[in-house]
């Protein structure tokens, strides 16, 4: 019998936390397969944030720390600062890292901090229960916004990938999907070409998901990946915003 | 004999769907079996139909899924 498709190394043989048909294991299990496929499990060091993979480090077989909320990147900047020679990944929610968190991550990329961040788009607050984010979508319904988010009040969906790319000291911005097995592959050939780019320091890298939250969303996992299809993508379109050579021809 | 086997590692299950949600030959489904973790579990209808195609492993996030082929 030859294996087609076998369990990473990079996923410690645990169940996880997270709800049925949430896709933050599909995130993990892409990031540490790549991690895992170019040899760097030993190298790497991750930092987990605040929200639903606070406890992303009992799941992911790497050295990993635990942040204050939406500080992974300050964490990340002084890793880096005493491990030149690792792989340095943060993976954040969007509460953690548009909400409280906004000003660490803008001012890591712009300082081109030579990390990875991973920046999980579930437009909404998981862990403590389902609260409006930046990036919950006109009309969305959460606990903070019954009656759908109301723009005149709290302003437009925040696009985290587009704000990135506009910094000189970001040098590979790509903005992929869990919804399908086509886009999980997609997923998976960013997050290669993002560790790639760290390996030669060239800035700051960023691969944002968008993901789903099935429980507080109120939707079934599969209609939950229907979400993401029919108005999360829309609104959030996939693609590369920034590479090193187009950081070069913009120079 | 089916070309494809599927190895369900069952304790992870959760039966959230989506691998029944991805396969292009809908041939996975949740069936009666309740797992370790109190919900009921994946199972395949027919493996003959199986094309191989990784679907439904790629979809898995509690990666409950191996495929192995004939051959080595
Ligand atoms: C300083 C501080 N403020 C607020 C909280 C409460 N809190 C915990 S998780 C979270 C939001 C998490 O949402 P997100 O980052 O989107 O991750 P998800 O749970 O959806 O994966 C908040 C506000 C906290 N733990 N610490």
């Amino acid at each position: 019998m030859k294996p087609i498709f076998t369990i990473t190394e990079g996923m410690l043989p645990v169940s996880t936390s997270y709800c049925p048909g949430c896709t933050h294991g599909i995130s993990h299990r892409i990031v540490m397969e790549c991690l895992d496929e170019a040899g760097k499990l030993g190298e790497a060091i991750g930092v987990a944030p605040i929200g639903c993979s606070v406890v992303s480090h009992q799941f992911m077989n790497v050295d990993m720390l635990e942040s204050a909320h939406g500080r992974a990147p300050a964490v990340a900047t002084g890793i880096r600062r005493v491990h030149p020679d690792k792989v340095i990944f943060t993976y954040q929610g969007d509460g953690d890292l548009a909400s409280i968190g906004m000003s660490e991550i803008i001012h890591a990329a712009n300082r081109g901090e030579t990390f990875t961040t991973f920046f999980i788009n579930n437009a909404i607050y998981g862990m403590t229960g389902g609260q409006m984010a930046p990036t919950t979508l006109v009309g969305q319904k959460s606990t903070t916004s019954p009656d759908g988010r109301d723009p005149g009040a709290v302003g437009m969906p925040m696009r985290m990938s587009e704000l990135i790319a506009s910094l000189d000291g970001a040098v590979y911005v790509e903005r992929v999907a869990l919804d399908t097995p086509a886009h999980v592959r997609q997923a998976k050939k960013a997050v290669a070409a993002a560790l790639e780019i760290q390996e030669k320091r060239l800035g700051f890298t960023f691969v944002e998901f968008l993901s789903t939250c099935p429980t507080n969303w109120g939707l079934t996992p599969a209609n939950a990946l229907k979400f993401v299809e029919e108005k999360l993508i829309p609104y959030y379109p996939l693609g590369v915003f920034k590479t090193p050579e187009r950081k070069e021809e913009a120079v | 004999m089916a070309k494809f086997t599927l190895q369900f590692r069952m304790e992870y299950c959760k039966g959230c769907e989506l691998c029944v949600a991805s396969c292009p030959k809908h041939i996975l489904a949740i069936g009666d079996e309740i797992g370790a973790k109190g919900y009921r579990t994946v199972t395949a209808t027919d493996m003959e139909l199986c094309i191989g195609c990784r679907s439904c492993a790629l979809m898995c996030p509690d990666n409950v899924i191996e495929i192995y082929t004939e051959g080595d």
